[in-house]
């Protein structure tokens, strides 16, 4: 038995499943589990054993067997320590030493003699950590947003941490906020004024990139590789430079307040990046294919509608999600350009919302939810796509 | 032939380039110049509008003489600040009306009212009367009379484009603006909020390169922060630090690793002992930094994360056979492929987080010691209504910005092309 390396896999593996059932802990105190202080000691000597005695059955049981015997056993072990009441406290906690197990199942005497284990060991603890750790961090905020925005302002001042849900109210009291949100804020008009900005956004950007991006990638002219390069370095201007002459020359042309001069600005600060990654990809497109086509009596405009564009589908929608996400989350021109509430976008209006102190957090929040869901369901949806975008164009955001 | 085709050639290209060239420069490269212009002159948010003379016509019936009608021009300059000179008015009227009497300023020739009024200071403010009877004693038709509008012109300076330049504007910035703790606190914002998402970012690609169950399920949600609309997330943050009901505060007291609720956006320093020294730490700062690193850690992650997919398996085969452990895997195979993408992003990315506004401006509004220069801007040339301090604070930040454009051309720019 190689003692140094049993010692190593007992204290992280016991560190780690003391991480999970404070995660569960504070995610049920937030459903109302009175628990206001965790016995260290005790858990930790809870953790030990059963590390200690999973990795001493090993697999001289079945493993389903073993698991769930444990598991049943410590949870048991646990409501005895704390003694607290509801009963799906502890289907969470019976969850997790089952998960705890099931992630050292192979684990026993004979592995930890292996060279490099404490290594090994060392770094699949460090990779469950991580897991835990980037889950919470990245969904706990989404979390609350979704959750506050069913909540009431009274009840959440009174008891921050209530976050519990009644869902024996009825449907329209349930979803109040997003009614109010809708019918007193007027958030169909914003989505509207959104979706219209956005999508017109990436239509406009298309039109002038494509021919664009065509011509840099495959025709000769005077200039070329200035252009190419002074697409990248306007590309890097940021719209915090260009945000008071804009603001001012708008001014005096009457374009503030108006969805066309939103979508101007949005479209001409796209526009390199799109050029960038559709000339990227049109050059990839073998020459061939042109060249027999314009010798098929095809001029470039044919060759751009008949062939460019539908050979690089992919990347072309890959830049128009890209620009869809960036027109739909902008907030500094909206911010600048925006305040009649008439032509308010998404972003702006729930800026709007929070510049008013009365406002009540849940409208807020359910004010998110909706400017956030939209977008959230088409990355899920389109994923291969954004993210292909995302990595050619997003040097930049 | 060939001659001929190169020539056509050229030509679709500028007819193909033309319309997005058009459109990039007069909204980013233009306006880029205008904010040298700007930056040169002490111009302020209600200068902006160009002052324009300005006239109402009303029309009055006289009860005594129904045949004649009083017309009333309400003439005002628009501007409260600014002269208009040679100002003129012309009116259309209807057919057969003669005046009664008429101002020295104007005259009535082939049915046109002409008047030129000469300068008019700022605030100037008239009524015009006349009064009016048909020649051949009918009534006068208002509504004929009502539907042309007097048309003015007058000559006012834009003083957008007069030539009067001052170098006060910099002068301020440098010497009356903070200029020190402006640049310092956004050279910390910048340095570590880059350095912290890309180490976590790194780690996240890490992560996501082991085989485990869900692995692409995390994949997606490691995004979410990056995809998700800047305002929401905010507004999300700022709920859940909120001292007094904030969900983080009311945890930590709860489980009494806290006796007072920390105001961690709104309070400056915290300062705390480490090893018996005091320290200061610029609390809300380092906040928003923790923000900033939670918000662009995915892209450093997507990035670190297909450079690490396209390692070759065998490279780590065969230090397997060679015996080597995940440690020295990780130092001798894994982060030399990624040193050349780490360098790249962190270049890139800093000159991305330099001009950072949202993030700032929404979480802190620059109050507690968050200012950067690009809050900066937006608090010259909006909250305190001077743009010419704002287009100049926004010329440093463009200056800074070419140094570091120059640095990141010569140390990695045709690399970045390779990407």
């Amino acid at each position: 038995m190689n003692y140094k390396s049993t010692l190593i896999y007992l204290i992280i593996s016991t560190l780690y499943l003391l991480t999970l059932k404070l995660v569960w802990i504070i995610l049920s105190v937030l459903q109302g589990l009175e628990m206001t202080s965790i016995t260290l000691e005790k858990n930790l000597i809870l953790g030990l054993s059963i590390s200690l005695l999973s990795i001493l059955f090993g697999n001289k049981i079945n493993l389903l067997i073993k698991n769930l015997g444990l598991s049943l056993v410590f949870t048991y072990i646990f409501y005895v320590i704390n003694n607290v009441t509801p009963l799906w406290f502890y289907f969470g906690i019976f969850l997790i030493y089952f998960l705890f197990l099931n992630n050292i199942r192979n684990y026993d005497l004979k592995y930890l003699n292996q060279p490099h284990v404490i290594e090994k060991v060392t770094f699949k603890y460090i990779t469950l950590f991580g897991i835990v750790f980037f889950s919470l961090v990245i969904l706990f905020p989404f979390y609350i947003m979704l959750v506050t925005s069913f909540k009431t302002q009274a009840s959440l001042l009174m008891n921050p941490l209530d976050f519990s849900l009644d869902f024996t109210k009825s449907f329209k009291e349930f979803f109040k906020s997003y009614f109010v949100v809708f019918k007193t804020y007027n958030f169909s008009r914003y989505i509207l004024t959104s979706t219209i900005v956005s999508i017109g956004t990436v239509i406009i950007t298309l039109l002038f990139a494509i021919p664009a991006a065509y011509a840099v990638a495959r025709l000769n002219f005077f200039g070329k590789t200035f252009l190419s390069t002074s697409i990248l370095i306007i590309y890097m201007f940021p719209a915090i430079v260009l945000v008071i002459p804009l603001y001012t020359i708008f001014s005096q042309l009457g374009l503030r307040n108006s969805i066309s001069g939103l979508l101007i600005v949005y479209t001409a600060t796209t526009l390199p990046v799109a050029i960038y990654m559709l000339q990227g990809y049109f050059k990839s497109i073998p020459k061939e294919i042109e060249d027999a086509a314009l010798i098929d009596g095809h001029n470039w405009f044919g060759i751009i509608l008949k062939i460019i564009i539908p050979l690089s589908l992919p990347a072309i929608a890959s830049v128009a999600l890209y620009v869809f996400m960036i027109a739909w989350n902008e907030f500094l021109f909206s911010l600048m350009f925006l305040d009649n509430p008439k032509t308010f976008t998404l972003s702006r209006a729930i800026n709007y919302l929070s510049g008013d102190a009365e406002t009540p957090r849940q409208f807020l929040m359910a004010g998110s939810v909706i400017v956030t869901l939209p977008i959230l369901l088409i990355f899920i949806y389109f994923e291969k796509y954004l993210v292909g975008g995302l990595t050619s164009g997003s040097i930049k955001g | 032939m060939a001659d001929k085709l190169s020539k056509i050639e050229k030509r679709t290209a500028y007819a193909l380039i033309l319309p997005a060239i058009l459109l990039v420069f007069s909204i980013i490269l233009f306006p880029i110049f205008a904010n040298i212009w700007i930056s040169f002159k002490e111009v302020e948010l209600k200068d902006i509008r160009i002052p324009e003379p300005r006239a109402k016509k009303i029309i009055k019936s006289i009860p005594e003489d129904q045949t004649k009608l009083k017309i009333v021009y309400k003439l005002r300059n628009s501007s409260l600040l600014e002269n208009i000179t040679d100002v003129k008015l012309k009116d259309k009227l209807p057919a057969n009306i003669e005046f009664v009497n008429i101002d020295p300023r104007c005259n009535f020739k082939s049915r046109t009212l002409s008047c030129s009024f000469g300068e008019w200071k700022a605030k100037y403010r008239e009524n015009l009367e006349f009064i009016i009877y048909n020649v051949n004693g009918n009534l006068i038709d208002k509504k004929s009379l009502k539907s042309k509008k007097p048309k003015l012109s007058g000559k006012a300076d834009n003083i957008l484009l007069t030539t009067n330049f001052t170098l006060n504007n910099f002068k301020k910035v440098f010497f009356k603006n903070d200029f020190k703790d402006l640049l310092l606190t956004t050279f910390y914002f910048t340095f570590f909020g880059t350095l912290g998402a890309i180490i976590f970012g790194v780690l996240a690609a890490q992560l996501v390169n082991q085989k485990f169950s869900g692995r692409t399920f995390m994949r997606s949600i490691l995004l979410f922060p990056y995809v998700g609309p800047v305002v929401a997330l905010a507004y999300t943050w700022t709920l859940l630090l909120d001292p007094n009901s904030g969900t983080l505060n009311a945890l930590l007291i709860k489980f009494q690793i806290l006796d007072q609720p920390i105001n961690l956006l709104g309070q400056k320093y915290l300062t705390f002992q480490f090893l018996g020294i005091d320290l200061k730490l610029r609390l809300a700062l380092t906040t928003v930094i923790f923000f900033e690193i939670w918000r662009y850690f995915p892209l450093a992650f997507l990035f670190v994360l297909a450079r690490l997919q396209a390692i070759p398996k065998d490279l780590y085969e065969a230090s397997d056979v060679d015996g080597a452990g995940p440690l020295n895997k990780f130092f001798n195979i894994t982060l030399p492929q990624i040193t050349a993408i780490i360098s790249i992003l962190f270049m890139i990315r800093f000159i991305w987080n330099f001009n950072k506004f949202e993030d700032i401006f929404l979480l802190t509004g620059g109050a507690s010691g968050t200012r950067t220069l690009p809050i900066n801007v937006y608090e010259q040339g909006f909250a305190i209504s001077n743009i010419g301090m704002g287009s100049a604070v926004s010329m440093v930040i463009v200056l800074i910005l070419i140094i570091f454009m120059i640095l990141y051309f010569k140390l990695i720019g045709k690399r970045a092309n390779e990407l």
